[in-house]
C-alpha cells in the first residue's frame, strides 16, 4: 500500500523531472505552461519545482542556470498567489542573491521578483530588502526595455501593496529610484515611471533633500518631444507623455522655484508647441501653488504672457495665454493672507492695469482688443480681481466714449464695456450696495441710450447687448431707466427693413427684459403697442400702403416678443385674438374659420398640442383621451365649454373637409401619449383612421390620418390586435395599390405603416419594405417611392418622435440599411434603364442620412454604385450622391483615392450641369479631393487647374466662388509647407 | 492662403497698426439664387477676393488694415477689365513687393483667362513693379495661372 502510494508519488516527479529537462536543455517554450498549470491544479508543489530544477539552478553554464530560473519565474509569475510565507522568504533570498549573478541571468531574476512583488504572503520588511537589492546590484539603464519596465513593475506593486514600509525607508527609496529612472528613454517605460513619480509625491512619501534630483531626471524631458512611429502597435501618443509628465510637474508646490524659470524660457522659445505645453503646465500648477511659489516670477510671468497675448500669430497661444492669466489671478485671489503680508493680487492686478490701459485709449489699433482681453481674463478670476479691474476700466472706458465721436471707435468701446458688465454677473454680491456697477449706474445708463440714438446700426446693436446685460443685474436698473429703456426698445421694435439685424435683436432684449421686468413692460409697452395695433386696424381696413402694412407685422411681432412672463401674457393674448376677430370681421364672416383651417395654421396647431400631451400627468391624460375619442368619434361636444355649435362634428363620418382637416388635431394629441395610456375605443377609432387615409378628396386629411394610424401602431404592444390592426391595413394597402383613384393614398399609408415598423424592429417591417422597393419600378409612384425612403430614414418631427413617447431603436438605421441595401443594389441592377434613376434616388437617401462610421466599411461595395450614380442624369440623384462622397472624400481619403481616376473626370463632368445647386456640389467635392493623399493627385493637379479655370467665369457668383476655393486649393498641392 | 507666414521672432515693423472693421460675408440675394440670372463680376467681388489675404507681419487681413479697400478696386466685367490700388500700412514698407505680387496671383489664379493682366498699383499711381528680379519673374510666371 505504501509502497504503490511511493510508485504513485514517484511517477509524477519523474514526469516533472522531464518536463523541466525537456525546457532547459531541450530549449522548449511549451513545458514552462504545462508545469505552472500543474502546479496551479496541485500535481505538484512549488518546492518539488525547485527540487526538479536542483542542479539547475546552480549550473556553473550562465545559460543554463539563466534558463532554470527563467522556468521557475515563469511558474511564479502564474502560482504567486499559492505560495506561502516560509517558501516566499526562501525564495525571496534566492532571488536576491542571484540579482549578483552574471547578467544573462538578471532578466530572470527581475521577472521572478516581479511575481514575488505580487504576493500576498510576503512578510513584512521584505520588500525594502528586495528593493535595497535591486538599487544596489542592478543597473537599470543599461537593461533592455522589456527588463527595465519589469523593474518598474516591481516598485509600482510594492508602493501599492506595501507603501509604509517603503516610506520607513525615508528618502533613500526617493534617491534609489532616481537612480533607477535617470536616462529612461523609452515611451513606455517613460508613463510609468511619471506615475511613480507622481505616487511618491502625491502619496507623501519622503524626498528629503532630493527635490530638485527628482525634478531635474523628470523635468529633462519637458517640453516632451515624440512623434510616434507609423503602425506603432502600443499606441501611445505624444499627448499621453505630456499629460503624464505635466500631472508630475504640477503635483507639488515644492517644484515652483525649478519649474517656474523652465517655464517662462519654454514660453519665450520660438517652438509653438513649447509654448503651448508651458502655458498649459502653468494653468494646471495654478491650482497647487499659493502666493509664496508664485511671488518671485510674476512680474517674468505677466511680461512673457503679456508678449504672448500682444504679438502672438497663433489663436490657441493666445488662448492658452489668456488661461493662464486667469489661472494665475484665481491663484493669488485664493490665498489666505497673514495680517502683514503685502497681497500679491493687488500689485500684480495694478502691473497688468498699467501695461494695458493706455492701449484701451486707441480704440482703432491692434492693441486695443488683446488688452480687453487680458484685462478680462484677469478680471474674471475672482470678485476681488473683478471689483478692482472694474472700478479702474469703467471709467476710463466712460471718459474714452465720450471722447472719440466717431461711432466705429465708439463701438468697439462699447463692445469692451459690455465684456466687463457681462463679467459682473458670474459673481453674486450679496451685498447689493457694494457692487462696482452701481456706482457708474447712471452714466452707464446715459451712455447705451446715447449708443441706441446713435447713428450707426452696429452701434445700436451693442447698445442693445448692453441693455440686456445691465438688466440682467438685480436691482440696478431704477423704474425711470426701465421706462427710458422700454421707449428705445418700442422705437426699435418699429425699424425699417433695412436695420432688420437691429429690430430682432431689440425684439430678443425686450422678451429677455419683459420676463425680468413684467410691471414695466405691461405698463409702459403693452398700452402703447394695444393703441398702434388699434390704429393699424383702421388703417388696414381703409387699405394703406405697404409701410401701414409692415409696421402693423411689427406691431405683431413686438407683441409676441414681449410675451415671455405669464403676468404678460395674460394681457397680450385677449388682445392678440380680439385683433385677429377685429380683422376679420371686416372682411368676411367665415374667413375667421378659413384662416384657422390652413395647413401651415393647423400644422401649428398641432405641434403645440403635441408637446403639451408629452407632458400630461397621467390622470389628465386618461380624462382627455376619453373626452377627445369619443368628440371625434361620436361628436361628443359636452366637455367643450361654449358647445354650442351650428352643425355635428362628425369628422370620420360625412362631416365637411373643414372638420376632416381637424385630424391633424387628433393625431397630434393620441400620438403624443405616453404608451401606459390606454385610448377607448381604439379598434373603432383605427378603422375609422384607415377608411379616412385612404380617402381621395383631400390629401391633407387621409396624410394626416395615415400618420395617426402608424403613431398608434408604433406604441401598441405586440399581440394579436395589433396582428389585426395589421391585417388590416395591408388589406387596405393592397386594395388601394390595385388601380383606382387612391393608389398615391394607398401609398402615403403604406410608406407610414412601414416606418412605424422599422423603427419598433417589427418582423413585418421587412415585408413591407419589400413591398416599397417594388413600387420603385412602378412607372406612377416609383418617384414617390424613392423620396419615401429619405422619409423612413429621417426623424419625424411631429409623430413617430422619441420624445412624443414612440418606439424608436436607436439602431433602426442601421438595421435598415443592413437588411435592405443589398436588395436595392440588386434591384437597380435587375431594373429597366428607365426605372434605374428611383433606385439610385432610394439608395442615396438611405446613404445620406447614414451614421458615417457605419457607411466607411460598407464603402468598397457601394462605391461603384456611387460613381454610377454620378452619371444618372437625374438632378436629386447628382446632388444627393454629390452630398454623399464629399463628407466621405474627407473622412476616408484613402479608400476614396483608388478611384481618384473616375472621381475627377465626373466631379469635373458635373462642374458644367445645368443646376446650379449640381454645378457648385460638385465644385464642393473638387476641393475635398483635396484631402486626398497628395502624391496620388499630383498627375492630375495640372488637368484639374486647366479645368477648374472654366467654372471662375460661371456666370453664377456662388458657383464662382466655390470655384475660386476649390482652384486655389488645387494650386497649393504638393507645395512646402501645405 | 497666398502669401502667408509670419516672419517668426523678429522685431515687427509696425507692432501696434490701425485696425479696420472686417466686412461681413456677402449676404447672398434671391437674384443669385436663381439659377436663370447671371450675376456679373463686380468690385465686391473681387475684392472679397483679396481681402482675407494674410498680411505678412500680422496675423491680420489686408482688410483688416485696411491695406485694399474696396473702393480701390476698378473692375469691368464686359471689358475684361480689372485693377487694385494698395495702401502698406506704413510708407516705404519693405513688405509693399511681397503684399503687391501676393493680391496678383491671387487674382490671376481666380479670375477666369479672359481678364488678362490684374494691373495692381500703389495708390499714388506707381504701377507695381518688383525690384527683386527673383519676384519679378515670379509675377510674370504663367504656371500662376
Amino acid at each position: 500500500m505504501a509502497a504503490a502510494a511511493a510508485v504513485e508519488a514517484a511517477a509524477p516527479t519523474d514526469a516533472l523531472w522531464g518536463l523541466v529537462h525537456d525546457f532547459v536543455m531541450g530549449q522548449q517554450e511549451g513545458p514552462a505552461d504545462q508545469v505552472a498549470a500543474d502546479v496551479k491544479s496541485g500535481n505538484y508543489t512549488v518546492l518539488q519545482v525547485v527540487e526538479a530544477l536542483g542542479s539547475f539552478l546552480e549550473n556553473p553554464e550562465p545559460r543554463t542556470r539563466a534558463r532554470g530560473i527563467q522556468l521557475l519565474s515563469q511558474v511564479l509569475l502564474q502560482c504567486h498567489s499559492l505560495l506561502l510565507e516560509k517558501e516566499v522568504v526562501h525564495l525571496i533570498l534566492f532571488y536576491e542573491n542571484r540579482l549578483k549573478d552574471h547578467h544573462l541571468v538578471i532578466p530572470s531574476v527581475l521577472q521572478g521578483l516581479k511575481a514575488l512583488s505580487l504576493c500576498v504572503a510576503l512578510p513584512p520588511g521584505l520588500a525594502v530588502s528586495v528593493l535595497k537589492a535591486i538599487f544596489q546590484e542592478v543597473h537599470v539603464q543599461s537593461l533592455p526595455q522589456v527588463d527595465r519596465h519589469t523593474v518598474y513593475n516591481i516598485i509600482t506593486n510594492f508602493m501599492r501593496t506595501r507603501e509604509e514600509e517603503l516610506k520607513g525607508l525615508g528618502a533613500d527609496f526617493t534617491f534609489g529610484f532616481i537612480q533607477v529612472m535617470d536616462g529612461e528613454k523609452d515611451p513606455r517605460n517613460l508613463l510609468v515611471a511619471f506615475r511613480i513619480v507622481h505616487d511618491l509625491i502625491s502619496r507623501d512619501y519622503s524626498l528629503g533633500p532630493f527635490v530638485e534630483e527628482l525634478f531635474e531626471v523628470t523635468s529633462c524631458y519637458f517640453p516632451i518631444d515624440f512623434t510616434p512611429p507609423p503602425n506603432d502597435p502600443y499606441g501611445i501618443q505624444r499627448e499621453d507623455l505630456i499629460l503624464s509628465l505635466r500631472s508630475v510637474l504640477a503635483s507639488t508646490p515644492r517644484f515652483a522655484e525649478f519649474l517656474l524659470p523652465l517655464l517662462i524660457e519654454k514660453v519665450d522659445s520660438e517652438i509653438l508647441s513649447a509654448k503651448l505645453d508651458s502655458l498649459q503646465t502653468l494653468n494646471a500648477c495654478c491650482a497647487v501653488y499659493g502666493q509664496k511659489e508664485l511671488k518671485d516670477f510674476l512680474p517674468s510671468l505677466w511680461a512673457s504672457i503679456r508678449r504672448e497675448v500682444f504679438q502672438t500669430a497663433s489663436e490657441r497661444v493666445e488662448a492658452e495665454g489668456l488661461a493662464a492669466l486667469h489661472s494665475l489671478t484665481v491663484c493669488l485671489s485664493r490665498s489666505v493672507l497673514s495680517a502683514d503680508a503685502e497681497d500679491l493680487l493687488d500689485s500684480f492686478l495694478s502691473n497688468i492695469l498699467q501695461d494695458c490701459r493706455h492701449h484701451l485709449c486707441e480704440p482703432d489699433m491692434k492693441l486695443v482688443w488683446p488688452s480687453a482681453k487680458l484685462l478680462q481674463a484677469a478680471a474674471g478670476a475672482s470678485a476681488r480681481a473683478c471689483d478692482y479691474i472694474t472700478s479702474n476700466i469703467l471709467p476710463l472706458l466712460l471718459e474714452q466714449f465720450h471722447k472719440h465721436s466717431q461711432s466705429s471707435q465708439r463701438r468697439t468701446i462699447l463692445e469692451m464695456l459690455l465684456g466687463f458688465l457681462k463679467l459682473q454677473q458670474k459673481w453674486s454680491y450679496e451685498d447689493k450696495d457694494q457692487r462696482p456697477v452701481n456706482g457708474f449706474k447712471d452714466q452707464l445708463c446715459s451712455l447705451v441710450f446715447m449708443a441706441l440714438t446713435g447713428p450707426s446700426t452696429q452701434l445700436q446693436l451693442v447698445g442693445i447687448h448692453t441693455l440686456t446685460v445691465l438688466g440682467a443685474q438685480p436691482d440696478l436698473l431704477s423704474s425711470e431707466d426701465l421706462e427710458l429703456a422700454v421707449g428705445h426698445l418700442y422705437r426699435l421694435s418699429f425699424l425699417e427693413e433695412d436695420f432688420q439685424s437691429c429690430r430682432v435683436a431689440a425684439l430678443e432684449a425686450s422678451g429677455t427684459l419683459a420676463a425680468l421686468y413684467p410691471v414695466a413692460f405691461s405698463s409702459h409697452l403693452v398700452p402703447k403697442l394695444t393703441e398702434e395695433l388699434r390704429v393699424g386696424e383702421s388703417d388696414l381696413t381703409r387699405g394703406d400702403g405697404p409701410t401701414q402694412c409692415s409696421r402693423h407685422l411689427c406691431c405683431l411681432q413686438a407683441l409676441s416678443a414681449i410675451s415671455t412672463h405669464p403676468s404678460i401674457v395674460r394681457e397680450t393674448l385677449p388682445l392678440l385674438l380680439q385683433h385677429l376677430c377685429q380683422v376679420n370681421k371686416e372682411k368676411e364672416p367665415s374667413v375667421l374659420r378659413k384662416v384657422l383651417l390652413e395647413d401651415e395654421v393647423l400644422a401649428a396647431m398641432a405641434s403645440v398640442i403635441g408637446t403639451a400631451t408629452t407632458h400630461l400627468s397621467p390622470e389628465l391624460a386618461a380624462q382627455s383621451v376619453t373626452h377627445i375619442v369619443s368628440l371625434f368619434l361620436d361628436g361628443n361636444v359636452s366637455f367643450l365649454p361654449e358647445n354650442s355649435f351650428p352643425s355635428r362634428f362628425q369628422p370620420f363620418q360625412d362631416g365637411s373637409s373643414g372638420q376632416r382637416r381637424l385630424v391633424v388635431l387628433l393625431m397630434a394629441f393620441v400620438c403624443s401619449l405616453p404608451r401606459n395610456v390606454e385610448i377607448p375605443q381604439l379598434n373603432q377609432l383605427m378603422r375609422e383612421l384607415l377608411e379616412l387615409s385612404c380617402c381621395h378628396s383631400c390629401p391633407f386629411s387621409s396624410t394626416a390620418a395615415a400618420k395617426c394610424f402608424a403613431g398608434l401602431l408604433n406604441k401598441h404592444p405586440a399581440g394579436q390586435q395589433l396582428d389585426e390592426f395589421l391585417q388590416l391595413a395591408v388589406d387596405k394597402v393592397e386594395a388601394g395599390l390595385g388601380s383606382g383613384p387612391c393608389r398615391s393614398q394607398a401609398f402615403t399609408l403604406l410608406l407610414w405603416v412601414t416606418k412605424a415598423l422599422v423603427l419598433r424592429y417589427h418582423p413585418l417591417s421587412s415585408c413591407l419594405t419589400t413591398r416599397l422597393m417594388g413600387l420603385l419600378s412602378d412607372p406612377e409612384l416609383g418617384p414617390a417611392a424613392a423620396d419615401g425612403f429619405s422619409l423612413l430614414m429621417s426623424d419625424c418631427t411631429d409623430v413617430l418622435t422619441r420624445a412624443g413617447h414612440a418606439e424608436v431603436r436607436i439602431m433602426f438605421r442601421q438595421r435598415f440599411f443592413t437588411d435592405n441595401v443589398p436588395a436595392l443594389v440588386q434591384g437597380f441592377h435587375a431594373a429597366p434603364q428607365d426605372v434605374k434613376p428611383n433606385y439610385l434616388k432610394g439608395l442615396s437617401h438611405v446613404l445620406n442620412r447614414l451614421p458615417k462610421p457605419v457607411l466607411l466599411p460598407e464603402l468598397p461595395t457601394l462605391l461603384s454604385l456611387l460613381l454610377e450614380a454620378l452619371s444618372c442624369p437625374d438632378c436629386v440623384v447628382q446632388l444627393s450622391t454629390l452630398s454623399c462622397l464629399q463628407p466621405l472624400l474627407l473622412e476616408a481619403p484613402q479608400v476614396m483615392s483608388l478611384h481618384v481616376d473616375t472621381l475627377v473626370t465626373k466631379f469635373l463632368n458635373l462642374s458644367s450641369s445645368p443646376s446650379m445647386a449640381v454645378r457648385i456640389a460638385a465644385l464642393q467635392c473638387m476641393h475635398a479631393l483635396t484631402r486626398l493623399p497628395t502624391p496620388v493627385l499630383l498627375p492630375y493637379k495640372p488637368q484639374v487647374i486647366r479645368a477648374l479655370a472654366k467654372p471662375l467665369d460661371d456666370k453664377k457668383r456662388l458657383v464662382r466662388k466655390e470655384a475660386v476655393s476649390a482652384r486655389g486649393e488645387w494650386f497649393l498641392l504638393g507645395s512646402p509647407g501645405s | 492662403m497666398v502669401g502667408g507666414g509670419g516672419v517668426g521672432g523678429g522685431l515687427l515693423e509696425n507692432a501696434n497698426p490701425l485696425i479696420y472693421q472686417r466686412s461681413g460675408e456677402r449676404p447672398v440675394t434671391a437674384g443669385e439664387e436663381d439659377e436663370q440670372v447671371p450675376d456679373s463680376i463686380d468690385a465686391r467681388e473681387i475684392f472679397d477676393l483679396i481681402r482675407s489675404i494674410n498680411d505678412p507681419e500680422h496675423p491680420l487681413t489686408l482688410e483688416e488694415l485696411n491695406v485694399v479697400e474696396q473702393v480701390r478696386v476698378q473692375v469691368s466685367d464686359p471689358e475684361s477689365t480689372v485693377a487694385v490700388a494698395f495702401t502698406p500700412t506704413i510708407p516705404h514698407c519693405s513688405m509693399a513687393t511681397l503684399i503687391g505680387l501676393s493680391i496678383k496671383v491671387k487674382l490671376l489664379r481666380s479670375l477666369p483667362q479672359r481678364f488678362k493682366a490684374p494691373v495692381i498699383s500703389l495708390p499714388d499711381g506707381r504701377a507695381h513693379y518688383p525690384r527683386d528680379p527673383r519676384l519679378r519673374a515670379c509675377s510674370e510666371q504663367a504656371t500662376c495661372r
